[in-house]
């Protein structure tokens, strides 16, 4: 099976000025584009040559494992903007959220710092576990929570290439605008 | 004592076009700025206060993860600042060829390994040259771990340093991490390479 770079739902320019079009360019056009073409290069010959996306997210190592998370990680990523997002939660994601963090303004304060915490490469993720609590994790680099038995509902890619064209060092105020193309109405399609 | 944030030896600008001023400064005043900021924090009224930042790497495994992170960044980047310059010797002579002859077989040889060490590091972190007694060998790490960190896998004096998180290069090189480490060759003090390598 061969993998793809999913087109994405809006323009390269439509998450300006939080997120800029020379910054979708790269991220999206050249390192999701890269790990894409990787593991179509990588999965001949191996055991995963005819596995799709999850279940080398949940069972591969190494290049395969860096290369097909990735390209996982980055469609989560970017089909979870849009220029005209719903940016709060509503209905059962709200009261779940309510009731996991006491409010959304306190899941946005945990989450961010998680986000902000993260040393090195890597993601901040919200998930949602077997018994349907919600919480907030951390992975470096590649790392995934479908590989853990979580269900990611949303997720913040803090690698510095998510944001260093537009933010420089100043990865909390990335977080901050970073909420403001985040559509809720995905994230609730997904829980 | 604290630590502070060293001055560097050049003007930002000095390394350029292999990296520019924006990144030089950006790097030095605020990444560097800010590992020291919080390793200050980090051993302030602990036992460690006072260690060198040479003791504090070899007893990294009992330190907090914010000592490791912010130690490690603090002792990287002074490092990285010393060993490159916009003058000076451009391949090593002496006893340090020699070793890197030994070694690896050949300059090149060297290069091809270093090379490999910095492009392959996935995520963020380091490539090295390291000195093992009289012999070198060239080693990567994640994040701010360096080989002088009891918790390295190769562990050894570090002679020569890349910074490959992506906030070294990303202003000038974007994705293109390779370019970034075939032109740090042209600004590598290997006057300073072989300081460190004498000890």
């Amino acid at each position: 099976m061969s993998f793809e770079l999913p087109a994405l739902p809006y323009a390269k320019n439509a998450l300006e000025p939080y997120i800029s079009e020379k910054t979708l360019d790269f991220h999206y056009g050249k390192h999701h584009n890269a790990y894409v073409t990787n593991l179509n290069n990588l999965v001949p010959g191996t055991e995963f040559e005819n596995a799709d996306l999850e279940t080398i997210v949940k069972k591969a190592e190494g290049g395969i494992f860096n290369n097909g998370a990735q390209v996982w990680n980055h469609t989560f990523y970017f089909f979870q903007f849009s220029a005209t997002p719903v940016t709060e939660p509503t209905g059962a994601l709200k009261a779940a959220i309510d009731a996991s963090f006491g409010s959304f303004d306190a899941f946005k304060e945990a989450f961010s710092k998680a986000a902000a915490t993260l040393f090195g490469s890597g993601w901040a993720w919200l998930v949602k576990d077997a018994a349907g609590k919600l919480s907030i994790v951390q992975t470096s680099n590649a790392a995934c929570p479908l590989r853990d038995g979580l269900t990611p509902l949303m997720t913040c890619d803090v690698w510095e290439h998510a944001y260093y064209l537009d933010k420089q060092n100043l990865r909390p105020k990335y977080i901050e605008d970073f909420f403001k193309v985040l559509d809720w109405k995905v994230v609730e399609s997904r829980f | 004592m604290s630590f502070e944030l060293p001055k560097l030896q050049y003007a930002y600008d000095a390394l350029e076009p292999v990296i520019d001023a924006r990144t030089m400064e950006i790097h030095h005043t605020k990444h560097h700025g800010a590992y020291t900021t919080n390793l200050n924090a980090a051993i302030q009224g602990t036992e460690l206060e006072g260690q060198s930042i040479e003791e504090l790497m070899a007893g990294i495994s009992k330190a907090s993860v914010a000592v490791r992170n912010n130690g490690g960044g603090y002792y990287n980047h002074c490092l990285f600042w010393e060993v490159m310059t916009p003058g000076g010797a451009k391949a090593p002579k002496g006893e340090l060829e020699k070793a890197i002859n030994d070694s690896f077989g050949s300059f090149d040889k060297f290069k091809e390994a270093f090379t490999k060490a910095a492009a392959t590091r996935f995520g963020s972190g380091w490539a090295w040259l390291v000195k093992q007694g009289d012999s070198l060998v060239v080693s990567s790490t994640p994040n701010q771990d360096n080989p002088l960190m009891d918790v390295a896998e190769v562990q050894g004096t570090p002679i020569l340093g890349l910074d490959v998180w992506e906030h070294a290069y990303y202003l000038n090189y974007q994705n293109r991490r390779p370019d970034y480490i075939s032109s740090f060759y042209d600004v590598i003090n290997w006057d300073e390479v072989a300081k460190r390598f004498k000890g």
